[in-house]
């Protein structure tokens, strides 16, 4: 496990870029599995989509290179708006842009900052489409990370990926798989573990 | 996989081209993916704008027209648009007395729209909202995301359209199209899963020999599984699943929908069981409208909606109406 106090104060606009390259490449590589779980429990397409999107994202930041994390994160959310779509486009987006936000215009910022920021981002998230824990969604990954986050990157990354393994049991109660009923027991939540791709690429940039 | 497609990506670009030449009298703007009528903004009258994923064709963009709505933006297969198409299509057909964004009750739908309409609204653009949720299927919406917008979505446009090419103001215009969707209740049956041109292969396993009850438009599986039944049975089923909800005192609208892949003959023939069994419950039914319009891709199946009539409901309803898919009276 990396020694996480040196990261204080140290993540600054090319380590949040470089964070949303290694989440491109991560969507990238695991599309098919994302499109996979869609299919089980939704409509077969989470996997392209935040495929567009995240292509779309890394272009505009090599583009435009906004010079703080807040930045880079509000840029990066309003490009996931603007071409995702569904549900995913505006969760992320959302996700990204209050991180974003609530970093402001530091050009630097610490872990423990970040858990900070992500947190509001995970709370806007929730408010947004009315979801809490344990409803099959996004949030059962984001909840536990930002909650470990406080620890350490790599505790982060394993609190997803095990909240993500956590929705096979649940019954979802949001978005489209909400409608299987009982039927959406037994599968992993696609938003879940796109979530926890997403964290799991902080960490190794992190590493 | 066997689609009549180049390559996925280009899917809905590749459509939008084809409707482009097929209509003149639309304004399509391919890059931004957004359906318009060409005389748009069209003054003193109110503009409709609606939307959703694509592969639910003819909805929305073959409902584009005079007496329907004024624009429509197509998103990715199955996925909502993006809410910069829908304030841009707002900006575009608003004559400055006001949009309704008409939008189905899906998530991403909803969240999408919600968006577009504050920003549109920091353009100087007045936008009300109104959501269709007609789907029976979905009876505990408390522990869901509530009831799906399906078939009502074309009788909300058509009458609601009606209304706003009258130049009624958008206060009444959305009251109108609320009162639709609370006059309306749908109910889908899958008699084969779908197929996503990104998947290539069915988005659900659905064997021979059964059936689904209850489905959406998204090619999402529904809630019950049976064995194979009768045009005459799934009538009885689908009927009675949306009378239990609707209780009409008084003449319905009814639309025999097809889900994409059923044929014109299959449905006439499931038309004919479905005015079978609202003479047998005593429902009179003023007007029928049979065929695909709104879909979902190669699925088999259909779906019944019917809505409660009064007396301007069905003036609005024969009203003139002159798009790629619906047409009458002009």
């Amino acid at each position: 496990m990396p020694d996480v106090t040196s990261y204080d104060a140290e993540l600054d606009a090319l380590f949040f870029r470089r964070w949303l390259t290694a989440a491109a490449d991560a969507v990238d590589r695991e599309a098919g599995r994302l499109t996979e779980l869609d299919s089980a429990i939704g409509d077969a397409d989470h996997g392209v989509n935040l495929q567009r999107g995240f292509a779309a994202v890394t272009a505009v930041l090599e583009k435009e290179e906004p010079a703080t994390p807040g930045a880079v994160l509000v840029l990066a959310g309003r490009q996931l708006i603007s071409t995702v779509g569904g549900a995913s486009g505006p969760l992320y987006g959302t996700l990204l842009r209050r991180t974003g936000k609530e970093l402001g215009d530091e050009p630097a910022v610490g872990r423990q900052r970040l858990a900070e920021a992500l947190g509001a981002g995970v709370a806007a998230v929730a408010q947004l489409g009315g979801a809490k824990a344990g409803d099959k969604t996004m949030l059962d990954a984001l909840l536990p990370a930002v909650a470990a986050l406080a620890e350490s990157f790599g505790a982060a990354r394993d609190a997803a990926g095990q909240g993500a393994l956590d929705t096979v049991p649940l019954q979802a109660r949001k978005g489209r798989a909400s409608y299987l009923g009982e039927r959406s027991i037994g599968h992993q939540d696609p938003g879940a573990t796109s979530s926890a791709l997403l964290i799991g690429a902080l960490a190794e940039v992190a590493a | 996989m066997r689609m009549l497609i180049n390559v996925p990506e280009t899917v809905v670009a590749d459509a939008l081209r084809g409707m482009a030449a097929a209509h003149p009298e639309l304004a399509v703007d391919v890059e931004n993916q957004v359906v318009m009528r060409r005389d748009a903004p069209v003054e003193g009258k109110v503009a409709l704008v609606s939307g959703g994923g694509s592969g639910h064709e003819p909805l929305h963009g073959g409902f584009v027209g005079p007496g329907m709505l004024a624009a429509a933006c197509p998103g990715a297969i199955f996925t909502s648009p993006v809410p910069d198409q829908m304030v841009r299509a707002a900006a575009a057909v608003d004559s400055g007395s006001g949009v309704l964004f008409v939008v189905k009750n899906y998530t991403g739908d909803v969240l999408n729209f919600e968006m577009a309409a504050e920003l549109a609204e920091d353009e100087g653009v007045q936008v009300a909202k109104v959501l269709v949720d007609d789907d029976v299927a979905v009876t505990d919406s408390l522990y869901t995301a509530g009831r799906r917008g399906t078939g009502a979505t074309l009788f909300v446009e058509k009458i609601a359209g009606a209304a706003a090419e009258e130049g009624q103001p958008l206060e009444r215009v959305e009251a109108i199209a609320r009162q639709v969707n609370a006059s309306s209740r749908s109910f889908g049956v899958a008699l084969s899963a779908c197929t996503t041109p990104a998947k290539g292969s069915p988005t659900f396993d659905l064997p021979p020999g059964e059936l689904e009850l209850g489905i959406g438009i998204h090619g999402e599986p529904g809630r019950e599984r049976r064995a194979m039944m009768t045009s005459r049975e799934i009538a009885d089923v689908a009927v009675d699943a949306v009378l239990e909800d609707l209780r009409p005192d008084g003449p319905v609208l009814v639309l025999v929908n097809g889900m994409g892949a059923t044929p014109l003959l299959e449905l006439y023939g499931f038309n004919a069981e479905v005015q079978r069994v609202l003479a047998e419950r005593g429902v009179p039914v003023a007007r029928t409208l049979v065929g695909s319009y709104v879909t979902s891709l190669d699925m088999a199946g259909c779906s019944v909606t019917l809505c409660r009539l009064d007396e301007e409901l069905l003036r609005l309803w024969d009203a003139p109406v002159e798009t790629p898919a619906l047409r009458w009276g002009r």
